[in-house]
């Protein structure tokens, strides 16, 4: 393994994604993510790539459109105001089938918000993010490693099944400093044939769109991207458990939340409170599996979540209601300390034993 | 021997275009041009939302669609994917270049991003049905300015070229119209100038085309081509706004 | 050592960040695991700024020191606003030339260091916070030169390579310093 360097999450992004290739970023100021933009400022220009601040949001993000239509790998990041401003070019993305990375470094909400840690853009992201069916993959990196690590497993996700891969941090993630190695077998993007890069006179034109006035075709559309979603939901979920075998109380928890959460399972441990925790790496597809599993043999599920309770509407889908599902949540900016999780756990455990 | 002919970069397949609009003698000087450049096989259009929303089913180079008024940060994506090689044009009407992307409009110019915009300036909405534009004249009315535009209540129309030529950055600007003879054979030389500035990285080109509606209009297809004369003219003069090359020339 | 959850403290421009980062990546040279966070926002352009180091032997849960066993306070403020965070039995550093009054907990260790003053004094600029450090790593058992050389080495770009001896120079001060 290469020397580890400490790194910043949202620098870990940038040279993860210069990394995997991707030589266009385009982006508008906002914290806490700035930093994407600035490293990409500083770096493209250096190895014959393209950084552009552009005009908006929205400008950005369809920028990126032109650049993935284009066959090349490419990227945009945000915070959650300027992610809504996305919402459009999310949904043209994924209406042409177009690969593209987007890094959402979430802050409080709703409006201008906060500047601080937020988790709460869960179902903007999850969802899908704008009009119509659609799905991104959400990938929730815990730790700066995993912001480096996931954004190359994104672009190459995008890639393989053509559709936008999001990393979905928040600001902690996006400002910490841990170490981290940037030593990655790097997938190389497959061919596209299907990339409008100029006919060169020998082939048919080739037609990016998301355009079907015919509603029988269109259907047809949605109903193969929905095969597609299928192959990823059996391929590529990811997740992590930690002490969840033997558990009574099962946390859920993903990025930052996690953290937060794993310490409070070591103390709830110490107090002899069997506690485990379910950590989403992919928030979509959602890790069901696990939950359905843990649902066998605890009592009850704790969602933990920067947010007023998103994620737990998956929990309770994915473990079939079978259990209570609890939330134990702060919002608008404000993290859950150890302790805070300590004490739901031991309320839900019915005290400490 | 053969007088007339289809240009290549034009896909043989009937427009879908209202009978007497101008969208069609448009689409076939793009495509003259890019015949006439040798580029077909390198260019990529970008068509927009609104009447020209299927010019990706006319043109026979790589084709994309853009959202609603996205068009020039999409080219800007797509000539920056590959500088060299990619020829950009978007193809854009007034709602879509002058409303709601404006500012992919503005900020496209102001880099003088090397690409080339056609804008179809009809002064109203045509796919949706004839409503208001931001290029309606005073006092035109739409279906959503039935009492005619009133200036004092939603302000005046977007004069494009004028408003772009005070900004540094762009390469050439010009507006034609082809409502008769005379008039397309020049807006086929702003085009193809248009299109050249971008071969030769000068930079971004646009021409306004003005052109006409008769079905929203409510007019004969040659009365719209006299009311061109007659009302848009006078509000919209033709001519060149901005030839950067030309100035440093005159210099 | 198995987790140190440190918390660095005070106004922007005392390089409270660049402190922490000193220490993290001292860690991580000693093969420690490691976390920094800083506070960040408006309160970077002048206001408070705060940072949460952690190394330890085994995985970084939370990067988050609410509870810290090392309080580091720059100024009063900081003082004011962490003191009651600190663990029982943990350690405050208070630079004394920007804090007047005393702690107010009898259950922690206090070291009083006037690390501006001293800073001044030697012609070391505004490196009050490495002086701190200094005395930090003193005081924490866990000083060693060549970690120290190491973690410089990294914190400090080549092109400010003349800084490093400055800041081993206020480390070495605030190590040696002793209280009255």
């Amino acid at each position: 393994m290469s020397e580890k360097i400490l790194m910043k999450g949202n620098e870990a992004i940038a040279e993860a994604a210069i990394i995997a290739g991707c030589r266009h970023y385009f982006g508008y100021p906002i914290t806490p993510q700035t930093e994407i933009a600035a490293y990409m400022a500083k770096k493209m220009p250096k190895i014959g790539g393209c950084f552009l601040q552009a005009e908006s949001e929205i400008a950005a993000i369809n920028m990126v459109y032109g650049v993935a239509s284009a066959g090349k790998r490419v990227m945009t990041s945000s915070s959650s105001p300027g992610v809504s401003l996305k919402g459009e070019g999310l949904s043209y993305l994924a209406g042409s089938d177009l690969p593209s990375l987007i890094v959402n470094v979430q802050r409080g909400g709703p409006g201008l918000g906060g500047i601080q840690p937020s988790q709460s853009d869960y179902f903007q992201s999850t969802r899908g993010g704008g009009h119509g069916d659609y799905h991104m993959i959400v990938l929730a990196p815990a730790s700066v490693q995993e912001m480096a690590q996931l954004t190359v497993k994104g672009f190459e996700l995008a890639d393989t099944y053509r559709m936008t891969s999001m990393i979905l941090a928040d600001g902690t993630m996006g400002q910490m400093m841990e170490p981290v190695s940037l030593d990655f077998d790097v997938k190389p993007a497959p061919e596209k044939p299907w990339a409008t890069t100029g006919t060169q006179m020998a082939r048919e034109h080739n037609i990016v769109n998301s355009l079907s006035l015919v509603p029988e075709e269109l259907e047809q559309f949605n109903f193969a991207r929905y095969d597609r979603y299928k192959i990823i939901e059996e391929n590529e979920t990811m997740y992590e458990e930690y002490m969840v075998e033997d558990a009574d109380i099962v946390l859920a928890a993903f990025g930052i939340a996690a953290r937060v959460s794993k310490n409070a399972v070591d103390e709830a441990r110490k107090m002899g409170i069997k506690a485990g925790l379910i950590r989403p790496i992919t928030l979509w597809p959602f890790p069901k599996a696990p939950f359905k599993a843990a649902a066998d043999h605890c009592k009850a599920f704790i969602s933990v979540e920067l947010s007023m309770g998103q994620m737990i509407e998956d929990v309770r889908l994915a473990s079939e209601c079978k259990r209570s599902v609890y939330l134990c949540n702060r919002a608008g900016g404000m993290i859950p300390d150890p302790k805070q999780v300590l004490d739901s756990i031991i309320k839900v455990n019915g005290g400490n034993e | 021997m053969v007088v007339f002919d289809k240009p290549h970069a034009l896909i043989d397949v009937p427009l879908h275009y209202c009978p007497g609009c101008t969208h069609g003698i448009i689409h076939r000087l793009v495509a003259e041009v890019i015949d006439e450049l040798g580029i077909e096989g390198k260019t990529i259009g970008i068509a927009p939302v609104g009447c020209s929303v299927m010019a990706y089913n006319y043109f026979n180079c790589d084709m994309i669609e853009a959202a609603h008024g996205r068009a020039p940060a999409v080219a800007t994506g797509v000539k920056r994917a590959d500088p060299e090689n990619h020829i950009v044009f978007t193809y854009q009407g007034d709602g879509d270049l002058a409303s709601i992307g404006m500012a992919e409009t503005v900020h496209a110019a102001a880099r003088n991003e090397n690409i080339t915009v056609i804008f179809i300036n009809n002064a109203i909405y045509g796919m949706t049905g004839g409503q208001m534009a931001p290029t309606s004249l005073p006092g035109q009315v739409t279906q959503t300015s039935p009492y005619g535009r009133d200036v004092k209540h939603c302000g005046y129309p977007i004069k494009v070229c004028e408003m772009l030529s005070e900004l540094e950055g762009p390469e050439y600007l010009a507006r034609v119209t082809v409502n008769n003879v005379k008039n397309v054979r020049a807006a086929k030389k702003a085009i193809k100038k248009a299109f050249q500035n971008q071969i030769d990285g000068k930079g971004f080109s646009l021409v306004e085309v003005i052109s006409s509606c008769p079905t929203n209009w409510g007019m004969t297809p040659k009365k719209a081509l006299e009311w061109i004369d007659s009302d848009m003219i006078p509000y919209y003069p033709l001519g060149v706004y901005k030839d950067r090359t030309a100035e440093k020339e005159g210099e | 050592m198995a987790t140190k959850q440190m918390l660095f403290s005070g106004f922007g421009g005392q390089g409270i960040l660049f402190a922490g980062k000193f220490l993290a990546y001292k860690g991580l040279l000693e093969e420690k695991q490691v976390s920094w966070l800083p506070s960040y926002g408006p309160e970077m352009r002048g206001g408070t700024a705060s940072c949460s180091v952690i190394v330890s032997d085994t995985p970084v849960g939370s990067p988050i020191v609410s509870n810290p066993d090392v309080l580091v306070a720059m100024n009063l403020p900081s003082l004011d606003r962490f003191e009651d965070a600190v663990v029982p039995g943990g350690l405050i550093i208070a630079d004394s030339t920007l804090i007047e009054r005393k702690v107010k907990r009898d259950d922690v260790k206090v070291c009083y260091i006037p690390a501006t003053r001293l800073a001044s004094d030697n012609q070391l600029g505004n490196l009050a916070n490495m002086i701190i450090v200094g005395k930090l790593m003193a005081l924490l058992d866990d000083y060693n030169e060549d970690g120290i050389n190491a973690a410089l080495s990294k914190v400090i770009s080549a092109r400010h390579a003349d800084m490093k001896d400055v800041n081993l120079k206020a480390i070495t001060l605030g190590k040696t310093f002793e209280e009255e």
